[in-house]
């Protein structure tokens, strides 16, 4: 069966396990706890990594939708679902952590502040980017519109952080100064380092390995679709 | 053979695009369908902000500029949706597809209209607003053309998105789903600048917005422009 599951996704599903394991016990035990903040600063390891993989699933979408107008090939489509789907989650979880985070740090659970907003703009675009593909029966113009959609909606996000930074800066910020990362601000220490970076690593095998799921789903859905045509035909 | 060349040759693309505008608007002349249901809505918009926010004389002032862009945009869409609806139902979009011209004039074309239909909602939405609340420093020029700069952006990406959305099944909610989002910098920008010219703030304070406003209609012109041809490939 060509179908079979390759070997390497599974040792990769095993790896990325193991290594969720480790990364979560060095955030607990091996990385120190932060003077000022104490435990609610650990969530920022999550935090950011989270926040990495959901703008490279972003890049990706932006990468395959471009891919897919020039080529054509419908295998580009299904890796731009991937990373807007992959992308959607992890910032989701970014944005989640980080309220949990400004609760006892801001006193607030948000704040419109420019990364913070443009995060949650961007899960509207994309959502809006999955309802465009739910309208759309023809798979070759779904996966048309969604790259023309994937492409403005990219190029709409670094206008809209712009947007709020001007906003911000004229008017003055109640929480976090003239600098949106400056309440709650902390140096790392080496072993915090290590940790944030250890961190970065982790999440991102983690999120080759389910992109690599989600677009293995997408061939497999593309297959199935193709044989129901058979049948009925 | 007579062979003087015509004095003012239009380049095939700029002909292709004014014709597209002067079908649009000649239609329009005739049917007002689309501009009556335009600035009928933006009235109404008006009327429920009154209502809804009680706009009296003190918080009026600061908040003029934000119910003039709900307005205005909420108006486009309707507009946006029905102008390339009615070029999908009738079967007059394959029509246009079907002539050898370059499709960016096409789209040129129709967001040039698109755009005409919003500046003439804003252009009998202003007075009216004026009247009503008996606030005649409306007429600012740095008010205009910010109105002007974000029309532009806003047919823009509208009439790209629109092209797409009148060929899925649930069109008509999903235009503002898609465009929204994007339009949020343009929005931000267009409310911010025009409450700084009527708050009587000076150019040079309300210049990083304009400059946003121009920077956005750049880029999504230019991005309209290149991936046009997709959408309406078949």
């Amino acid at each position: 069966m060509a179908d079979k599951k390759p070997g390497l996704l599974t040792g990769l599903d095993i790896l990325s396990v193991v290594l969720l394991l480790v990364v979560t016990g060095m955030v607990f035990f091996y990385a120190p706890l932060e003077a000022v903040m104490g435990a609610v600063q650990k969530v920022f390891y999550f935090h950011v990594a989270t926040g990495w993989v959901g703008m490279v699933g972003f890049l990706l979408a932006l990468a395959a939708g471009i891919a897919y107008l020039r080529t054509k090939d419908m295998k580009w489509d299904i890796a731009g679902v991937a990373g807007v789907e992959i992308g959607m989650v992890f910032m989701l979880i970014n944005i989640i952590t980080g309220s949990i985070w400004a609760r006892p740090i801001w006193n607030t659970w948000w704040t419109w502040d420019p990364r913070l907003t443009t995060a949650t703009i961007m899960e509207l675009v994309y959502a809006a980017y999955l309802m465009l593909r739910q309208g759309l029966e023809e798979p070759e113009k779904r996966a048309r519109f969604g790259a023309v959609y994937a492409i403005i909606g990219f190029i709409s996000v670094p206008l809209t952080f712009l947007s709020i930074r001007i906003f911000r800066t004229i008017h003055p910020v109640v929480i976090g100064g003239g600098d949106p990362g400056a309440e709650g601000s902390f140096s790392m220490t080496p072993k915090m380092l290590q940790t944030f970076m250890f961190s970065l690593v982790v999440f991102s095998v983690l999120a080759v390995d389910l992109i690599w799921h989600r677009i293995r789903l997408g061939k497999l859905g593309e297959k199935v679709e193709a044989l129901k045509m058979e049948l009925e035909s | 053979m007579n062979t003087t060349p015509e004095p003012l040759q239009a380049t095939p693309f700029l002909r292709v695009m004014f014709a597209v505008i002067w079908k649009d608007l000649s239609a329009e002349w005739r049917s007002r369908e689309l501009l009556s249901a335009m600035l009928v809505f933006a009235l109404i918009v008006i009327f429920i902000f009154n209502f809804a926010l009680e706009l009296d004389p003190k918080s009026r002032a600061g908040i003029t500029a934000g119910v003039l862009w709900v307005t205005f945009t909420f108006a486009g869409t309707i507009g946006l949706n029905r102008s390339l609806a009615m070029e999908k139902d009738r079967g007059c979009l394959d029509g246009l597809l079907l002539a050898p011209v370059d499709r960016t004039a096409i789209y040129f074309g129709k967001m040039i209209a698109n755009l005409i239909f919003m500046l003439v909602v804003a252009a009998i939405v202003l007075p009216v607003y004026a009247v009503l609340y008996n606030n005649f420093h409306l007429f600012h020029p740095g008010l205009l053309l910010v109105i002007v700069l974000g029309s532009v952006g806003y047919a823009a990406v509208g009439t790209l998105l629109a092209t797409m959305t009148v060929q899925t099944r649930t069109r008509d909610i999903l235009l503002p789903i898609l465009l929204f989002p994007l339009a949020i910098p343009l929005i931000v920008a267009s409310v911010k600048a025009s409450s700084g010219f009527l708050g009587g703030q000076s150019w040079s304070d309300l210049r990083d917005w304009v400059n946003l406003l121009v920077v956005y209609d750049v880029v999504f012109i230019a991005a309209a422009f290149m991936v046009f041809d997709f959408v309406v490939e078949e």
